[in-house]
């Protein structure tokens, strides 16, 4: 079997190789392609995750408060709901259920809408892992804040949060390389992002190896990445004698 | 809503395209749960063997599919299997072979995280005992791993049969697909997301719910 990389440097339209590899005019060759579903894929993740980790982390420290039960049954039940539907069946209720559901939605871009999707299916397990950070530390820490006069929002921003912060780094970590993973599932409402990439590619080219090789090499060259930055602000932030174990995620 | 109308459903629908996808998702779900375990173990042994020429291809296996997203390794598998084998095999054989393949590296992880689980002294006391390695650790290391992390384990499977869902992407026949299917064929898409979502969260809630129970009955008191 032989290698054929040159088809990257064809144009889409009608297979011209290009000398540069890169579209000219109007025509776009697969590389170009390729590199325009790369940043689609990241920038999902991007989003996705800005939304995940701000509400995970706002469920995850309802859950942990004290005296509100009702809030945190509420907080849990977010979790639940979020945590036991398959991201895909969560991906088709948000694109294709409720723009249908309530009109209003219908402004929305696609783009947005699994956004959405991504973003809240992460954000209970960032949740269930923001509580369990939350709940590590010590109880004396708590009473600590209040001892020395904080209310209880000051005593998670001064206190709490801090520490739960570099607690979760670890399992954040995998969770967020989770999310670039999967945004994968973006294929199933046509966003043009790298496994549509690959399976359009794929059917028209016919050089499956190739194209799924480059695909691949990228999802896994931008898990790596998200993996340097984690270590690196794991590194920064990092409080001298306070170290936590390493932690599993799922996927 | 715009009239949510869930009087198409009956039992017809259900016996014709549902239940199918359903035993589907199960088998596959089981099947892979099995043979991940299996492979994962063999595995997570490799990983500890502390033999170069088991660790290093053991760990690009681990950290290799588990850099990468399933739906990308289900595509492979689809790609691949075929021209390895030289014939065409259906969605739902290469949906199970991609399973195994791929759970085994998140299996693994778990296993191996569940042998090192278990205290220095109870291998030890086997090798004390006069055991081999493969009696010490089928007899003495991996009963408790196992029984250690089978909540973990269960948990697993319950994100496995969600993932199951993503054989979507290759047309294979299971229960979301049954659904949609369904959706399609009586106009009624939204309802048919809708109830695919209410099943899935029916069995997975419930599951995970009994996975708790489980684990405070089985924890060891130490």
């Amino acid at each position: 079997m032989a290698w054929d990389w040159q088809v990257f440097c064809k144009t889409t339209t009608d297979g011209e190789l290009m000398p540069s590899c890169l579209g000219r005019g109007g025509d776009i060759t697969y590389l170009d392609w390729m590199l325009q579903a790369w940043g689609w894929t990241l920038s999902v993740a991007a989003c996705a995750w800005v939304i995940a980790v701000v509400t995970g982390v706002l469920i995850g420290t309802l859950r942990t408060l004290p005296n509100n039960p009702w809030v945190v049954r509420l907080a849990n039940a977010w979790v639940e709901l979020f945590r036991n539907i398959p991201i895909l069946v969560q991906l088709f209720l948000w694109y294709f259920v409720i723009p249908k559901a309530f009109p209003v939605m219908q402004q929305i871009p696609g783009f947005l809408l699994v956004v959405f999707a991504l973003g809240f299916f992460t954000s209970a397990r960032i949740a269930e892992q923001v509580r369990a950070g939350i709940q590590a530390l010590p109880r004396g820490q708590r009473y600590a804040g209040l001892a020395v006069g904080f209310s209880t929002a000051q005593t998670y921003r001064y206190v709490l949060l801090p520490m739960a912060f570099r607690i979760i780094l670890p399992p954040l970590t995998s969770e967020s390389m989770n999310l670039l993973k999967n945004s994968s599932v973006a294929f199933a409402v046509s966003i043009a992002e790298l496994t549509m990439f690959a399976m359009q590619a794929q059917e028209e080219t016919s050089r499956g190896i190739e194209v799924y090789l480059a695909v691949t090499a990228l999802y896994a060259a931008s898990a790596f990445a998200v993996n340097r930055i984690f270590a690196f602000i794991e590194k920064k932030v990092q409080i001298p004698g306070f170290t936590v174990a390493p932690g599993t995620g799922g996927h | 809503m715009g009239g949510l109308d869930l009087s198409f459903v009956n039992w017809d629908l259900i016996s014709k395209f549902v239940i199918n996808g359903f035993w589907f998702s199960v088998q596959l779900t089981l099947i892979a749960t099995v043979g991940g375990i299996l492979l994962g173990t063999v595995l997570a042994l490799m990983r500890l063997s502390g033999k170069a020429f088991l660790v290093i291809p053991a760990t690009i296996y681990v950290n290799g599919l588990r850099s990468i997203p399933l739906v990308m390794v289900i595509l492979w598998f689809f790609l691949l299997v075929p021209l390895l084998i030289g014939r065409p095999i259906g969605a739902e054989l290469s949906a199970i072979i991609t399973f195994i393949v791929f759970e085994a590296a998140y299996f693994s992880e778990i296993m191996r995280a569940g042998i090192q689980s278990i205290a220095r002294g109870q291998v030890y006391a086997g090798q004390a005992l006069g055991m081999t390695y493969g009696q010490n650790m089928r007899l003495v290391v991996l009963p408790q791993a196992f029984r250690n992390m089978l909540p973990v384990l269960l948990t697993q499977t319950i994100i496995l049969f969600q993932d199951t869902s993503l054989v979507y992407a290759i047309g294979a026949y299971d229960l979301l697909k049954g659904f949609v299917t369904a959706g399609k064929i009586y106009g009624r898409p939204e309802e048919a997301y809708i109830l695919a979502a209410l099943v899935y969260f029916a069995v997975c809630f419930g599951l995970s719910y009994m996975v708790k129970r489980l684990q405070s009955r089985i924890a060891i008191i130490r």
